[in-house]
């Protein structure tokens, strides 16, 4: 049997079938992470920090312990000791120690036997503070005035005669930048700045926690990555790993922010004091207080280009702001900026800085999309002063198979080129604009990802089969999943269930992140179908009394091959499984690895904007993502992630920030203030799916969920730019920003 | 606090419950009645998940008192389907893949039913500013808006 050919001929992979949890989520039977309820459940408050930074004096918990219907309380004294390195700074981020760190810090929490009781229970706990000199702003943060918040976090790489706030720093790129600026007809340096957002996924964290005092525990909560939330709340409430069993509920959006734990360990530490289940949920306001926004940043970029629009040279310097921990991804928004282009000479610096905000969570792409608007923005610059088409330059300069990335790799297969003649060639970029109108046009690149991957498929009598992995479905990956079984195995779409199992079911998998669901339970799902055709065939062989290798699989039936072609009459999958219980036991495959073949991702999106002089609101009249998605397994999910991420994207640009007061403390903790795109905001998207197989998957698929939030921001600020007339470099476009950006301009 | 009484019509059913007058109509019926269709995405009526009608009126469940549903006719989104026959938008929202996690289609498939019942050939334009109190952070609306259009394109054929 052949099975490492990669195919390219389809019959499932590619069509769009109905997903399999369609029907449970048009009717509400759908089950979230606030939906489970247990016997003799409990509710569950956390007490939060109203101050940026203050010392904790005292928790005084008596007058909440003696109201009626309160069954626990919990402050840090109820977590592990001794923890150390992300354990120690997820564990102090979920619980303060001795100091809170950011408005919204947990600082305690309890149990009561209503969810209004648990709410007025936490008001009576008292709170001492000393209220500490605070920092917000990532420039500030790095100044030398700046208060120092977590002395001694600073890690080895980072330069002498920095300031403590300054945590990590990365480095790294090839060739002489200075000479390359030498050989520039036109070199420009230009700084820009973006503010934080949040994930804004409309459910927000909730779970439903029961642990025993004898180390037991059961958790089911709306999360990423539930291997991930079982070994950190094993830590921090010091048990062990697999006494916690972990079940992923459906989840209501992530885009990263659900790949950490927030009340989780906290529910679970209540429900240890209790004696009884507790559930908790957070509100929206503690959602944006509390949970991973993006970094905030600011950013220096330099590239030189000649006459004809060759990159000659870039520089990049990106300071990322990450909360009140290690942890903000400038590696990566230095490793992405350049990543599109061929760059003979090329250098990129991050700095991880720490501020009196929550810790920062991943976000779709994390890192990227601020890099590209800083990066892409300049490139616009240099094509408007050389009179050069941004497309031609980007083509001029893209990246493919064989260059040497500005990361350090040399690419395998990559779809970039694709990507922009598909953009040139789209009627939207040779479209004509009205009056008070620009386009903009930006590259985007992310990684994508493997990570540990287990995937377990059995076989049932009557010859349907089940599926069982391990990454929570945060889009439609069990139609995704059940079409690469479906093609596979040979059988119907409808003949296979795909099922999110718990922690206890299955070895470890790394979270539904990094763009790498598709790719990695994908490709972990083709293999263990494939072990169990190769089981399936050996029962034909033994059946027919004919060797093992003489016994291929087509459509779903073992078939005689070789000098045994037609001897015997094809069998089905249902007659092989109708009697394996006879011919040698249940029949499974398995398949456990750590993928590296996750295969980059490159887009390039086409926007126009429509600025008003008289307001400085801008709208979005039309809108092309264009993206390689290797091979794309649901064209329809697919299409959804482009339009998504665009949509995210757009409110990034234009709207999305966290608003900080001169008190350290967030101003826009709703969504009525905290506005993200709502339906008349924003145009129909359009789509065009490049595929250029990823030479690292059996099908060629590649992760396509986080690149198409890279290139919107900086392609919305080329188009509003030139719609207006002057360069923007910060960070929402909210109309007075708009305003005063043409005021100083005059 | 002592609770109140309260007697009401739930998609269809009589319902009675008790309350505390501080419950919203939202959380009586997750966690008093078993519905949990309805989701809380904000609890400060802005995000439009929590969406069901009373009387007919679309509401955000997270804005009205439990107590407030004496004598009402609720209507849910456990109540759009007529047994196992999906509504066409449901049925529509299925076939343009027009969720993704699936948090806010409840509310949205509550919201669009109420508008095509008001207006049975809205344009993109009346789709989108009727939806604009229902916030989707998975699709950017697009697959959402067809699968409106498309489920009211539908139901006026077969009228």
């Amino acid at each position: 049997m052949a099975l490492d050919d990669r195919k390219s001929d389809f019959t499932f992979v590619g069509t769009r079938p109905d997903r399999p949890d369609g029907l449970d989520k048009v009717t509400g039977r759908a089950k979230f992470g606030a939906d489970a309820v247990a016997p003799g459940m409990l509710f569950g408050a956390i007490v939060r920090s109203p101050h940026a930074h203050a010392r904790i004096v005292k928790i005084d918990t008596s007058k909440a312990e003696a109201m009626k219907g309160v069954k626990a309380v919990v402050t840090r004294a109820d977590f592990a000791t001794g923890l150390t390195g992300e354990f120690w700074n997820v564990q102090e981020n979920v619980m303060a120690g001795d100091t809170a760190l950011y408005d919204g810090h947990a600082v305690a929490a309890v149990a009561a036997t209503s969810a209004l009781d648990a709410r007025d229970a936490a008001k009576l706990i008292e709170v001492e503070y000393e209220v500490l000199p605070h920092v917000t702003d990532v420039d500030k943060a790095m100044a030398a005035d700046a208060p120092v918040i977590r002395d001694g976090t600073a890690d080895g790489s980072v330069p002498e005669g920095m300031h403590p706030n300054v945590v990590r720093y990365h480095e790294s790129g090839h060739g002489d930048v200075a000479a390359g600026f030498a050989e520039a007809d036109l070199v420009i340096e230009d700084s820009f700045k973006t503010e934080a957002t949040h994930q804004g996924y409309i459910e927000p964290h909730a779970c439903l926690a029961s642990l025993g005092a004898d180390g037991k525990g059961e958790l089911w909560c709306t999360t990423q990555g539930h291997w991930y939330a079982q070994k950190h709340c094993a830590a921090l409430l010091g048990i062990e790993t697999s006494q916690l069993r972990v079940t992923a509920s459906e989840i209501g959006g992530g885009f990263g922010g659900k790949t950490t734990v927030f009340i989780e360990p906290v529910a679970l530490a209540l429900s240890r004091k209790a004696n009884r289940p507790v559930k908790l949920v957070m509100s929206r306001s503690e959602v944006l207080r509390a949970t991973g926004p993006t970094s905030s940043t600011s950013m220096d970029v330099k590239i030189g280009m000649k006459k004809d629009g060759t990159i000659t040279a870039a520089e990049g310097v990106f300071r990322l702001q990450g909360g009140a921990f290690p942890g903000a991804p400038m590696e990566f928004t230095a490793m992405c900026a350049f990543a599109p282009y061929a760059l003979e000479n090329v250098r990129q610096v991050g700095y991880d800085v720490i501020a009196n905000r929550p810790k920062q969570a991943a976000y779709r792409a994390p890192g990227s999309p601020m890099a590209a608007f800083a990066v892409e923005s300049v490139i616009d610059l240099l094509c408007q002063e050389l009179d050069l088409d941004p497309v031609e330059v980007r083509l001029k300069n893209a990246s493919k198979k064989g260059t040497k990335a500005s990361y350090g790799p040399r690419f395998d297969d990559i779809g970039l080129v694709e990507c922009l003649e598909a953009a040139r060639d789209h009627p939207h970029y040779s479209a004509p604009l009205e009056q008070g109108q620009g386009r903009g046009i930006s590259c985007g690149f992310w990684f994508n990802h493997g990570g540990e991957t287990s995937v377990s498929l059995a076989l049932s009598e009557d010859g349907t089969v089940q599926v069982s992995v391990g990454t929570p479905d945060i889009g439609g990956s069990r139609a995704s999943m059940a079409l690469m079984a479906s093609e596979t195995l040979g059988i119907p779409y409808e003949n296979i269930r795909v099922t999110i199992a718990d922690t206890a079911t299955l070895g470890y998998n790394d979270v539904s992140h990094g763009s790498r669901v598709t790719y990695a339970s994908g490709l972990a799902t083709i293999k263990a179908a494939q072990a169990a055709i190769a089981e399936m065939c050996k029962r034909a062989a033994a059946k027919w009394g004919i060797p093992e290798d003489a016994v291929k699989w087509e459509d779903g039936c073992a078939v005689p091959s070789g000098p045994n072609a037609g001897d015997f009459e094809p069998l089905a999958m249902a007659d092989i499984t109708a009697d394996m219980g006879a011919t040698g036991g249940p029949i499974s495959g398995h398949f456990e690895a750590t993928p590296e073949g996750a295969g980059v991702s490159f887009g390039v999106h086409i926007v126009d904007a429509q600025v008003d002089p008289e307001t400085g609101k801008t709208s979005i009249p039309r809108y092309t993502v264009i993206q390689d998605a290797g091979k794309a397994v649901h064209p329809a999910y697919v299409e959804g992630q482009f339009q998504g991420g665009a949509a995210q994207g757009i409110g990034w640009a234009l709207n999305e920030e966290y608003i900080y007061g001169e008190d350290g403390r967030l101003q826009n903790a709703v969504f009525l203030d905290y506005r993200i795109p709502v339906a008349s905001d924003l145009p129909m998207i359009d789509t065009v799916i490049v595929e250029v197989p990823n030479p690292g998957h059996p099908y060629g698929v590649r992760g396509v969920g986080e690149t198409g939030i890279v290139p919107p921001l900086a392609a919305i600020a080329n188009a509003v730019s030139r719609a207006a007339g002057v360069r923007m470099h910060e960070l929402p476009m909210s109309p007075p920003r708009i305003l005063a950006a043409l005021k100083a301009d005059g | 606090m002592s609770k109140i009484h309260v007697t009401t019509t739930v998609n269809g059913d009589e319902t009675e419950f008790l309350c505390d007058p501080r419950e919203t109509l939202l959380d009586v019926l997750r966690d008093r009645l078993n519905l949990t269709g309805a989701k809380e995405g904000c609890g400060t009526g802005d995000c439009g998940a929590c969406s069901v009608t009373i009387d007919g009126r679309l509401v955000c469940s997270c804005l009205v008192l439990g107590a407030e549903a004496e004598g009402k006719e609720i209507a849910t989104v456990e109540g759009i389907a007529e047994g196992d026959t999906l509504h066409p938008l449901q049925r529509k929202f299925i076939e343009h893949a027009a969720l993704q996690c699936g948090i806010c289609t409840p509310g949205i498939l509550v919201a669009a039913k109420s508008l095509l019942e008001k207006n049975p050939n809205p344009t993109e334009t009346e789709v989108r500013y009727w939806l604009a109190g229902n916030l989707c952070r998975c699709t950017g609306y697009d697959k959402i808006i067809r699968a409106v259009m498309d489920a009211a394109t539908e139901m006026r054929e077969a009228s």
